[in-house]
């Protein structure tokens, strides 16, 4: 049944006394925004998805982007896009999509927190004069440790250790496959990783060969379609994650239409051309923490041991609890994500709606686990829409002991959010795997562009840290006291276990 | 001429020595390894690599039997327990009696042969790649969920003693790839969404008769009606079983 069109999203006008028609907003748009009528551009407002692509790249500054040019009769209930769902739903009786993450206006725990400093009494450091200790191993650690002295008066560790990663960062790059993105956008997030001396995550879509020189810098995932992995693929990275969820997506599955698996995709992810990559919404061998369990030492026996093992949840609301079982398997670190995390394709109404946030579960897996007396044997990897160093900052500070970041990272290649990752025609050659599209990044410059964020929040929370009088991150992780509530009621703050402001130390 | 085959005592042995000793043998050359006295041990022969190597289990293996193995091929001489064969990308594992839950789960290639029956989720998730085509095949019956999700490779189910070979619900749910093979007959209402009934023909006959008579030769079976009798082929209604639930923003 026809509602007629709904009013377009965005308003793209040309300024004609600018515009030297050299036609590379057309070149550009792989939406058909523009086209060429004789002496001027057309533009076709509705097909544009606000992704600034045509912006950046005209030369004379020449196009305008309005938002919302023809809103809706406001109303405080009847959001628009409420209604635009309603419009979809009534004409197509469907579940809608959506890609990035969380679009609603929720409040943003982690702008309500306020960092500490010193002032006169326990002076603050400088990282340029003192080290700030920024190292971060990820990993178990032995309840004790055994030594034993030897006879020219060395000491001697007997306790066999775990493996550990080791990141001169807390900052980590989370698990976004090929597939999802582009070969050239993993490429440069690997390389730029790696310059920086920490780790990204290759997603659920197998490790493509160019990847290899950068493998040990590499976290392999795991996750219930088990797509390109075998021996060999386990071998090859830093350690192992097992996706169970997704912060995006809590409790549901993923599909990788067929369209996108293309020649390479489907080689890497060990499956025919053209078909689509279905992962189900559980792991269909782990019906219960033991399983999880037996799930991790398997994936251990298998690589003898020699890798630390991940287990990623998606943050809901009894994720302190299963933290703890985890914790108790033999995984290594638990990463939490939560429900602002991004995706490339997610339903509306899961992205929007199902999960808890990162700082609160956070807080509460890092209370369990003290609780427990085991938190000081597993990490805890946080993520879900951290933004910033201060939001790095903060995470640690509630009890997180590293960061992942994914939109971010993005963000860092050009992405301008525009939430259309799911429709495969990416303008800056991210979620695409159209050739002419991928091309735009180039690895061997855009590396630069990762490992420069990753080195800039760096120095940001080395100087927040010395700001604060605290030389290293271990000072830092869970240290509740060097954070303050702001506009937080007291049930969240008790969550958190942080005091309001104004409250004494 | 260097000795080809050791024997290894597993007898209250925990799995990570055991498969270092297993991991050690093929290293040095041996091409037949036996286990004696297993009793539960989980992970045997996890990510194990080679083409020529075979591994006898005598006793009863614990979960996750072969998982990621690439190459060998496994006997076991009793049941099994949960997932043999789980992720394994090559290699053939023979299981003289039954197996439990998620036979095959997620499996590459490779093939598992199963004498009597298996659990739940039987060939859950398996995929096929290239000239990667798993295949299990089971004596006697499986249980519910049989195939479901499957995105390629053979499930056969051969109902010796055992009809219907399979009476539970869920049969290739979500099915997207892949073909199920069962002797005799499956009622409509088993079937799960994604999935339903082809015709059998001369060609899937032919299909299907080389692993039949790998499980009659391992098994030292002699039934010729397990050849000439009818079989149930079940395969995906469509190879995008989700593709009309969803619309964009």
């Amino acid at each position: 049944m026809p509602v007629g069109s709904v009013p377009p999203k965005y308003k793209v006008t040309i300024d004609m006394d600018l515009c030297m028609l050299c036609e590379r907003c057309i070149e550009n748009c792989p939406y058909g925004t523009f086209r060429r009528e004789g002496s001027k551009i057309q533009i076709i407002s509705r097909a544009c998805t606000g992704c600034h692509r045509c912006i950046a790249m005209c030369p004379r500054d020449a196009i305008s982007l309005e938002e919302k040019p023809v809103d809706y009769r406001s109303h405080p209930v009847w959001s628009r896009e409420a209604r635009e769902a309603i419009y979809t739903q009534a004409q197509s009786g469907k579940i809608i999509l959506t890609g990035m993450g969380n679009t609603l206006d929720v409040p943003q725990i982690f702008d309500r927190l306020l960092l500490d400093a010193c002032q006169v009494t326990n002076p603050s450091i400088d990282p340029l004069r003192e080290p700030i200790e920024l190292r971060t191993y990820i990993g178990k650690k032995p309840r004790k440790i055994e030594i034993k002295k030897t006879s020219e008066g060395d000491t001697d560790l007997v306790t066999e250790l775990a493996p550990n990663l080791k990141c001169e960062t807390p900052i980590m790059i989370g698990h976004m496959s090929y597939g999802a993105i582009s070969l050239n956008a993993q490429l440069s997030m690997a390389r730029g990783a790696s310059e920086v001396g920490t780790f990204m995550g290759t997603g659920e879509g197998g490790l493509h060969k160019s990847l290899y020189p950068y493998q040990k810098n590499m976290i392999v995932q795991i996750a219930s379609g088990r797509f390109g992995v075998d021996i060999d693929y386990l071998e090859r990275g830093a350690a192992i994650e097992i996706k169970i969820g997704q912060g995006a997506k809590p409790g549901i599955g993923g599909h990788l239409p067929g369209e996108k698996v293309d020649e390479e995709v489907s080689k890497t992810r060990m499956i025919p051309l053209y078909s689509d990559a279905i992962s189900p919404a559980p792991h269909h061998d782990i019906y219960s923490i033991e399983d999880l369990s037996q799930l991790v030492r398997s994936l251990k026996e298998a690589t003898e041991w020699k890798k630390p093992v991940f287990v990623k949840i998606a943050a809901v609301h009894n994720v302190a609890a299963i933290a703890a079982g985890i914790a108790r398997s033999s995984a290594d670190a638990v990463v939490i994500d939560g429900f602002r995390g991004g995706t490339g394709s997610a339903p509306r109404v899961f992205r929007d709606h199902v999960g808890i946030p990162i700082e609160a579960a956070i807080a509460a897996v890092d209370a369990k686990l003290n609780e427990q007396g085991i938190r000081n044997e597993v990490s805890v990897i946080a993520s879900g829409g951290i933004r910033d160093s201060a939001d790095v900052t903060k995470a640690i500070a509630l009890g997180a002991d590293s960061v992942y970041i994914g939109t971010a990272a993005l963000v860092s290649l050009g992405c301008r959010v525009c939430g259309s990752c799911y429709r495969g025609l990416c303008p800056w050659g991210i979620a695409t795997q159209r050739e002419d599209l991928t091309a735009r990044i180039d690895p061997d410059i855009m590396y630069k562009n990762v490992s420069n964020l990753i080195h800039g929040w760096t120095l940001e929370i080395s100087e927040l840290m010395g700001a604060a009088g605290i030389n290293s991150i271990e000072s830092l992780r869970g240290n509740r006291d060097r954070l303050r509530g702001y506009m937080l009621d007291e049930n969240i703050l008790s969550v958190l276990d942080v005091k309001t402001v104004g409250a004494d130390a | 001429m260097m000795e080809k085959t050791r024997t290894i005592d597993a007898k209250g042995m925990h799995y990570t020595p055991l498969n270092k000793e297993i991991r050690a043998a093929v290293k040095d050359g041996i091409t037949e390894i036996i286990l004696d006295h297993i009793n539960g041990q989980r992970f045997i022969g996890d990510g194990l690599r080679g083409e020529d190597v075979r591994i006898i289990i005598n006793g009863v293996p614990g979960g996750d039997l072969c998982m990621f193995m690439s190459g060998p091929t496994c006997i076991v001489h009793a049941n099994a327990e949960h997932a043999p064969g789980n992720t394994m990308d090559s290699g053939t594992i023979y299981i003289h009696g039954t197996a439990g839950d998620a036979v095959a789960h997620s499996m590459r290639g490779g093939e598992v042969y199963v004498r009597d029956s298996i659990g739940y989720r039987g060939g859950i998730h398996m995929k096929e790649y290239k000239d990667k085509c798993p295949v299990v095949v089971v004596g006697e019956y499986a249980r519910a969920f049989l195939g479901e999700y499957m995105a390629g490779g053979i499930i056969i189910v051969l109902g010796r003693g055992k009809q219907p070979p399979v009476d539970e619900r869920g049969v290739g749910t979500g099915i997207h790839g892949g073909e199920l093979y069962i002797r005799g007959e499956v009622p409509d209402h088993l079937l799960g969404i994604g999935a339903e009934k082809k015709p059998f023909t001369e060609a899937d006959r032919q299909k299907i008769r080389p692993y039949i008579e790998k499980y009659c030769r391992e098994f030292g079976v002699d039934e010729p009606e397990l050849f000439s009798d009818e079989y149930v082929h079940i395969g995906p209604s469509s190879a995008r079983p989700f593709a009309g639930k969803y619309c964009w923003e």
